[in-house]
């Protein structure tokens, strides 16, 4: 099997290398690439379930206890398609998990990570190839370990996302599985981000400098430390909770305890120390889950623009910022939790701050396409989205940041809101925007643009009818998590906006069947894509689609950054990072 | 296409700022504020709203202009060759940055009065959060909380002296919950083993809803309460009524059960 590349390079040394076994080369395999897609596909299939999960939160909220057709038998299993209050608290608690432990965090750091990162600078393969792997293979036990919580007695954890004890401590097996499921994608991601800085402080090719790296490899490198730092506490307040859970210590359970009239014997412990240290991992979470993303627009963005990406030097100064900003900003999640009022101040102070570096990246990206030659890709059009959505859910969190504001918001549904503007119509885009851009360097075929951009236009139309309205949702006072809000008749006549939301978020889910379809499709029957297809500088364009094992068939030598579109040193558009400039042509004129 | 698209992301700012333009026409807005702090915290949030609201629409709006004009057919000239602007960085900076910190400052005042500065008051009532339902003691006659004649209710009606600054103590029984009265633009969560206060200064009568606001487990939904706010006459009628109430139960039973 040859591949016809569009340039003249000849087809890589990649393809007929290696005729070993499928197990070795698919499945136990220690190629980044190969990671990177076992990554990319178990996290697609978790975002499937998760996305299912939240039909069922939708259903409820538009037809509170009415049975839900075809869904309702696989989620609830008692009661005909009816989901009860547990099955509810259930819903929200494991969509929340999945979306956020299984899809976001590991199909960015995961998936892109392990994809691009020794492609963008340069490398073979990643530091610890077989570290690599491991980190992909842990996964599984959590999978298995969360995929078998629901169905243990009692179901799977009810006790939400952020597990706060002395309720999570109530909960039964699902709990448990709940925090082994948590421990073991922690170990992954820590195995993935030791390798990843390493990687990037070690393996970069000859010229590839720190101020030429691209954005994206800037945000993974700056997750990765993130994760490095803050994923120790996260793994010590889990095995606490453990403790509490199982061995009978007592760190977040109060003295003299009770529940359902059920004394527990332990006791002495404090409540709120979970939340602190679980917060001290994911605040710096939520950007583990978005720096990466900003990454990958920042280089669609510039590419098809076709100009040089605005203020790179400031955009890595304010990510920088963020991940130092990052750890003191916890107890923001605090404010009303019974914490001392004088430091909900400080984190107040410390919040507004935080916001600063995310302004000045959204001027940049709208500084890169001012005076462009803007290019209406699909990728494009989903970076763009992004940074028209993250303006969106950027403000919104200045709402909650201001403590005395945030006394009536706080749990309600301005929060979601927040959250799902900045995790969907933020990262959420710019994954999809990602796929569409790398998926020829991946698949060596292209995606299907018709269909890309009307993927597009239905989730960007119909994610802001899913979410804007749950800002006025929130102002209503509306609280999140409640099985059935309208309980309370002072909410009874938001049903309607409900109910429309609902249906919006239906077909939401619905229209994702086009990206299946198209990228499935795309991956066996697309057009080949030939090294370059967008006319790119990066480096990993350089490489044949899809790259062979070792990844370049040449000696990368890097000059420039990756953002030299419209040089005016060029004939072309763009200027691959390894081309060498014209006065540098007694050297070698080309090393392939 | 290129006026497809812009005009798509166009919708962005006019039905954002439609949504809430249109939102209080169809009832849809802050709960009716009876507190006295209310304001505050309302007019806090409208300031914010608007200070974004403005960054939102101009930024939208430059995006949209941007796509509308550098798209690649109209544009005929080659791309501005700029690696960026060392004073627009300086500006982009210095502008929301001072804002930010603007706005926090702003806000300090608000939230000391709400939460740090508390009156001296001896609580008016202690609320006991339970999974589901929240329980009221009131001191009674003597004033002291956990003295022979307190009025214990497992109703989940709280009843208020209005016009008058109250202070509640409240706590948990069990998990946490959140104390939360959306008219009073009040919240604190519940904590086993700790004990918070919270006060306020009703402005009006009426029966108002006690929301949790903290998962407490499946009754989560459920755990309703109301707040009556009385003028202080018919308040001390009621605190009697409740007591005798109260008096007779326990000569029927032998046994108090509370707690
Ligand atoms: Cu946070
Ligand atoms: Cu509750």
């Amino acid at each position: 099997m040859s591949t016809v590349s569009t340039d003249t390079h000849s087809a890589a040394h990649g393809e007929h290398a290696h005729t070993s076994s499928f197990l070795k080369n698919y499945v136990f395999s220690l190629d980044h690439k190969i990671i990177g897609l076992q990554f990319l596909f178990s996290t697609l299939i978790w975002f499937f379930v998760g996305g299912m999960l939240a039909l069922g939160i939708r259903w409820q909220l538009a037809f509170p206890w009415r049975p839900m057709p075809i869904l309702g038998n696989l989620l609830a299993t008692a009661e005909g398609g009816q989901i009860p209050p547990e099955t509810y608290t259930m819903l929200v608690t494991m969509h929340a998990t999945v979306m956020i432990f299984f899809v976001i965090i590991p199909i960015l750091a995961g998936a892109f990570g392990n994809f691009l990162i020794p492609l963008m600078i340069g490398a073979d393969d990643m530091a610890v190839p077989i570290l690599n792997m491991a980190s992909y293979w842990v996964m599984w036990p959590a999978f298995i370990a969360m995929g078998t919580s629901f169905f243990v007695e009692g179901g799977a954890s009810q006790g939400g996302w952020t597990a706060y004890p002395p309720f999570a401590l109530t909960q039964g097996d699902g709990q448990f599985l709940w925090l082994i499921g948590l421990t073991l994608v922690g170990i992954s991601s820590m195995m993935g981000s030791v390798n990843y800085m390493t990687t990037i402080i070690q393996m970069r090719a000859p010229g590839m400098t720190m101020f030429r790296l691209p954005m994206t490899i800037w945000g993974m490198f700056i997750t990765a430390i993130l994760q490095a730092f803050a994923l120790p506490v996260l793994t010590a307040a889990g095995f606490m909770q453990l403790m509490d859970l199982k061995m009978g210590t007592g760190f977040f359970i109060p003295e003299g305890w009770t529940t359902n009239n059920n004394p527990m014997a332990s006791g002495g412990g404090q409540p709120l120390l979970w939340q602190h240290l679980f917060w001290f991992y994911s605040h710096p979470a939520v950007y583990i889950m978005i720096l990466p993303a900003m990454g990958m627009v920042s280089d669609i963005l510039s590419t098809f623009s076709r100009k040089p990406l605005f203020g790179y030097k400031p955009m890595v100064y304010s990510i920088s910022g963020i991940a130092g900003l990052g750890f003191i900003v916890w107890g923001h999640h605090m404010f009303v939790s019974g914490m001392n009022p004088m430091l909900g101040m400080t984190f107040m102070v410390s919040t507004m701050m935080i916001a600063l570096p995310s302004a000045i990246k959204t001027f940049n990206w709208l500084g890169t396409m001012w005076g462009g030659k803007i290019q209406y890709t699909t990728p494009m059009l989903f970076a763009i989205s992004f940074v028209s959505m993250f303006i969106i859910g950027g403000l919104s969190g200045i709402f909650m940041a201001a403590t005395p504001i945030d006394i009536f918001i706080h749990d309600t549904y301005y929060i979601v809101a927040h959250f799902h503007y900045v995790l969907f119509s933020g990262t959420a885009m710019a994954v999809f925007g990602g796929i569409y851009y790398w998926f020829p360097k991946m698949f060596g075929r292209m995606m299907n643009e018709t269909w890309g951009k009307v993927h597009f236009t239905l989730t960007f139309v119909l994610l802001n009818c899913v979410f804007f309205p749950m800002h006025i949702l929130g102002m209503t006072g509306f609280p999140r998590r409640l099985a059935d809000p309208y309980h309370y008749e002072t909410f009874r006549n938001l049903i309607p906006l409900n109910q429309f939301m609902s249906y919006c978020a239906f077909a939401l889910v619905g229209v994702q069947i086009i990206f299946a379809l198209n990228f499935f499709g795309s991956m066996f029957f697309g057009p080949r894509a030939g090294r370059n297809p967008w006319k790119s500088n990066g480096l990993e364009w350089q490489a044949p689609s899809p790259p062979g094992h070792g990844n370049f068939d040449f000696q990368p030598i890097i000059y420039r950054g990756p953002y030299e579109y419209g040089s005016p040193e060029v004939d072309e558009d763009y200027y691959p990072q390894t081309q060498p400039p014209p006065e540098a042509d007694d050297e070698t004129s080309k090393d392939e | 296409m290129r006026r497809f698209w812009s005009i798509l992301f166009l919708l962005v700012p006019i039905l954002g700022v439609a949504t809430f333009v249109a939102a209080p026409y169809y009832n849809i807005w802050f709960p009716k504020d009876v507190s006295e702090h209310g304001r505050t915290i309302d007019n806090l949030f409208m300031f914010i709203l608007w200070l974004t609201g403005i960054v939102f629409v101009v930024t939208e709006l430059t995006l949209f202009w941007f796509m509308w004009k550098y798209d690649e057919r109209s544009t005929k000239r080659p791309v501005k060759f700029s690696h960026g602007s060392h004073a627009l960085e300086i500006v982009w900076t210095i502008l929301p940055a001072a804002t930010l910190l603007f706005i926090a400052i702003y806000q300090m005042e608000a939230w000391a009065s709400a939460k740090m500065l508390p009156p001296d008051l001896k609580p008016i009532v202690e609320v006991t959060g339970r999974q589901f339902n929240w329980d009221f003691r009131y001191p009674g006659p003597d004033q002291e909380l956990y003295t022979e004649d307190d009025i214990v209710r497992t109703d989940g009606k709280l009843y208020l002296p209005v016009n008058e600054d109250v202070m509640l103590r409240i706590t948990s029984l069990d998990v946490l919950h959140s104390f939360f009265l959306p008219n009073l633009r009040m919240k604190q969560d519940v904590v086993p083993g700790m004990e918070q206060s919270m006060w306020f200064k009703a402005k009006e009568t009426g029966g108002y809803d006690i929301v949790c606001a903290e998962l407490c487990g499946w009754g989560h939904y459920k755990m309703k309460g109301r707040v009556y706010f009385l003028p202080r006459d018919q308040y001390e009628l009621k605190l009697e009524e409740m007591r005798l109430e109260q008096n007779t139960m326990r000569a029927e039973l032998p046994e108090e059960e509370d707690e």
